[in-house]
């Protein structure tokens, strides 16, 4: 149990996806310049993060790993299909993305229309795959996993709003006409990186 | 004796459309602009995502630019070549497959013959799927252009982005570890003389200081790239 608030903490502040590792670079700087936006996507990618890696984690578990077809039958117990993973990871993401999207247009009418653009853009999310990629690598079981896709979408989510409410502070700034945009974003992303690694090396 | 006839008379006179060289100047132009005036990370803000973690140090960025430069190129070429085929409601899944697959074969070759750089890369050859570079010039470019010059396009971007990846991977590893490619660069006599290699250039935030320099280096010499995003 400790370990797994560790772990939480771990992947919020300290390994945050963002700011430790650029993941979903793209979104976060396309998608960041109004608070409320912001928020929305990163709701949406917590969302997704929650279903899709756990989901993965199965498919690796039982389909994919050396010796995991043992359980359909036992002469298939020595095939390894490790190197399927990138393919059936993305297809996995992006059919239960479409899943969710019709699911709910369907039953929560509301929460699509303030969540639904996005949608769509939270396939190709780096942070969304990277969490997946991550979870093989560092070899979670299925808690940590659920642990760790939490952590990773509240750590985008917290760097997100961040990053909007300073966005939306700079539009009163005097900045260098060249350096507007997209070159002040990098260099306060850097900055809020640079903050945030004062967490490392902090656990419970 | 069909030998004897002069050639115009044995080739059917269809009216032949003239046929656009190889390197005719609109391909060149594809080839050309991601190098500078629409290079993928500065200017379109695409596949920032796994660039920066692996630039380091020199030789995993070229190994990764070569890597994304392969993958794009041939995505890009065969999208196009299907896109007639492509029903439009999941062309995201089609084109997600088509780069996972390509990814796959980079990521089994990597592992073959250059594992301690694979191992340098971990996750990030994976994530060059979702590389905002390989969904985007699929969807603004492949989707509507003919196979060749969707390839160069390909090729176009990937060595855009390569020399940006490299530019920042240069500047990281020679003032943050002191060596380029792995040989030592700074003289000895400086580290003799009180000099430090800079520990912050080792740190993730580095990359984003750097990009972020370029960016404002390259929009101040071209002045049109002002607010583009």
């Amino acid at each position: 149990m400790e370990n797994l608030v560790n772990l939480l903490v771990k992947s919020i502040f300290v390994e945050n996806v963002i700011f430790a590792f650029f993941l979903g670079m793209c979104s976060f700087l396309a998608v960041s310049k109004k608070i409320k936006t912001a928020a929305g996507l990163g709701v949406a990618v917590i969302f997704v993060l929650i279903l899709t890696t756990p989901l993965n984690y199965l498919i690796l578990r039982y389909l994919l790993s050396e010796g995991a077809l043992g359980w359909v039958h036992p002469s298939l117990a020595t095939v390894d299909l490790t190197f399927l993973a990138f393919i059936l990871f993305i297809s996995t993401i992006a059919g239960a993305v479409q899943l969710v999207e019709m699911v709910v247009e369907k039953y929560a009418p509301s929460l699509y229309n303030s969540l639904g653009i996005f949608l769509p853009l939270i396939t190709v999310n780096c942070s969304i795959l990277g969490a997946a990629l991550f979870m093989q690598e560092r070899e979670y079981n299925f808690a940590e996993t659920a642990v760790f896709s939490l952590g990773a979408g509240t750590g985008f989510f917290l760097a997100i709003v961040l990053l909007a409410a300073i966005r939306e502070r700079l539009r009163y700034s005097h900045i260098p006409e060249p350096l507007q945009g997209l070159g002040i974003a990098m260099i306060i992303t850097a900055l809020m990186g640079l903050a945030f690694l004062s967490f490392s090396g902090f656990s419970l | 004796m069909i030998a004897d006839r002069p050639i115009e008379q044995q080739t059917p006179t269809v009216p032949v459309k003239p046929k656009e060289g190889l390197f005719s100047k609109k391909n060149r132009q594809v080839l050309r602009d991601p190098l500078d005036d629409s290079n993928p990370i500065t200017v379109q803000i695409l596949g920032i995502c796994s660039a920066l973690a692996v630039t380091v140090q020199v030789k995993p960025a070229l190994i990764m630019a070569l890597g994304v430069t392969v993958v794009v190129a041939f995505s890009n070429l065969i999208i196009s070549l299907i896109r007639r085929s492509i029903p439009n409601r999941i062309r995201i899944i089609v084109q997600l497959i088509v780069a996972a697959m390509l990814v796959t074969i980079v990521d089994q070759l990597l592992k073959a013959y250059m594992f301690d750089v694979s191992k340098k890369l971990s996750v990030f050859v994976g994530l060059i799927i979702t590389n905002c570079i390989v969904m985007g010039r699929l969807e603004a470019f492949a989707l509507a252009q003919k196979p060749w010059p969707s390839f160069l396009d390909g090729i176009g971007n990937g060595v855009g982005y390569g020399i940006i990846l490299i530019t920042v991977a240069v500047f990281r590893e020679v003032l943050g570890s002191g060596t380029l490619l792995g040989y030592k660069v700074v003289p000895q006599w400086f580290y003799d003389h009180g000099y430090v290699n800079n520990g912050l250039m080792l740190l993730p935030p580095a990359a984003l200081f750097l990009i972020g320099l370029l960016i404002w280096w390259q929009r101040s010499r071209n002045r049109k790239l002002i607010n583009v995003s």
